[in-house]
């Protein structure tokens, strides 16, 4: 008998195996999603129902009042703004060092004061939002530059801390007014 | 010479004993990338887009809030005013209590503080129920939120 070459088993026949491959190739591509969650992470103030009423006694000149109105304008210290101009104010505002008497004294008691209509859109919130942490990231980031040499988000827990305290970000919202629906 | 018989012109098959290997990374890629989906998307939410975006680290502490227009299969029914969703029902402002209270308790004790709830707002939604949202949100200590958005395209 021919042993020696019947013994070989036969091959498996692999070309199905791509098909079963795509498939749950497939059904996973359909099934899942790419964890892409990003956003603006804010703390918000603790509740308190006795502070309600009772109003923080910081001097004027130290707060950056950004009142946004039901049809999305902006009126930032009582003058109306464009959106694009807000870092840039919102910087010279805090970085004031009380160079200019109608601004901040310094960084630390620098306040920015938001107010918003209830038929304001939440875009508009968010770019407003986003402007003023921006300018305060600029400012963080040239503080740390100027301190460490470095980056704000290259730096140690440390020294994230000392320039956090050099320029806290004081951010106040204010209840929503509803002269959006009175008019109508 | 290197010239060949003229008997073999047939071109050898191209071997495709490697294909189901390349797949298969494909597929691992994607198992370990993505996670499953969890609900059904009611609302219809289009981020509104920032700059000074941060990403969520942990996902077990994140809880969804989305906000937004109903889709067409229930806008017939509900209208297109801004809905609340949580999980995956239409809710009031009222369930949102039981709705965190019940998000805290499935976390261990000691990261009960840091959970974190995730906004997910339409861009055209109006302030008001966000900021009635955002206030009952601090009524119930939860305070972490996030304002979900996407990077800004220049």
């Amino acid at each position: 008998m021919a042993k020696s070459k019947t013994r070989k088993a036969p091959e498996i026949n692999a070309s199905s195996m791509a098909d079963i491959a795509f498939l749950l190739l497939i059904f996973f591509l359909v099934t899942t999603t790419m964890n892409i969650d990003k956003g603006i992470l804010v703390t918000l103030p603790p509740y308190d129902p006795n502070q309600e009423e009772t109003k923080v006694d910081i001097n004027q000149r130290n707060v950056l009042e950004i009142l946004v109105n039901f049809k999305d304008q902006l009126l930032v210290e009582g003058e109306p703004l464009e959106i694009t101009e807000l870092r840039t104010l919102t910087k010279k505002f805090v970085n004031n060092n009380g160079i200019d008497p109608e601004m901040s004294e310094n960084p630390k008691k620098a306040v920015v004061s938001m107010k918003n209509d209830k038929s304001t859109t939440y875009n508009r919130y968010i770019e407003v939002y986003n402007e003023v942490r921006a300018a305060y990231n600029e400012l963080r980031d040239e503080y740390a530059q100027q301190q460490f040499g470095r980056k704000y988000d290259n730096l140690t827990e440390d020294q994230q801390k000392t320039v956090r305290d050099e320029y806290p970000l004081r951010l106040s919202e204010a209840e929503p007014e509803d002269y959006g629906n009175a008019k109508k | 010479m290197l010239i060949r018989k003229r008997g073999s012109k047939e071109l050898p098959a191209i071997s495709t004993a490697s294909l189901p290997d390349i797949i298969f990374i494909l597929l691992f890629f994607f198992m370990v990338a993505t996670v499953m989906r969890d609900t059904e998307q009611k609302v219809i939410v289009h981020y509104p887009q920032a700059t000074e975006l941060q990403k969520l680290e942990k996902k077990s502490l994140v809880t969804n809030i989305f906000i937004g227009p109903p889709n067409p299969t229930y806008a017939a029914k509900l209208g297109d005013a801004p809905r609340l969703q949580l999980n995956d029902t239409f809710a009031t402002k009222d369930d949102l209590k039981t709705f965190i209270l019940n998000e805290r308790a499935k976390l261990p004790e000691a990261l009960q503080g840091k959970l974190t709830v995730s906004l997910k707002v339409d861009k055209d939604t109006k302030m008001g129920i966000v900021s009635e949202v955002k206030s009952e949100l601090r009524r119930l200590n939860a305070l972490k939120i996030n304002y979900s958005a996407t990077p800004k395209v220049k």
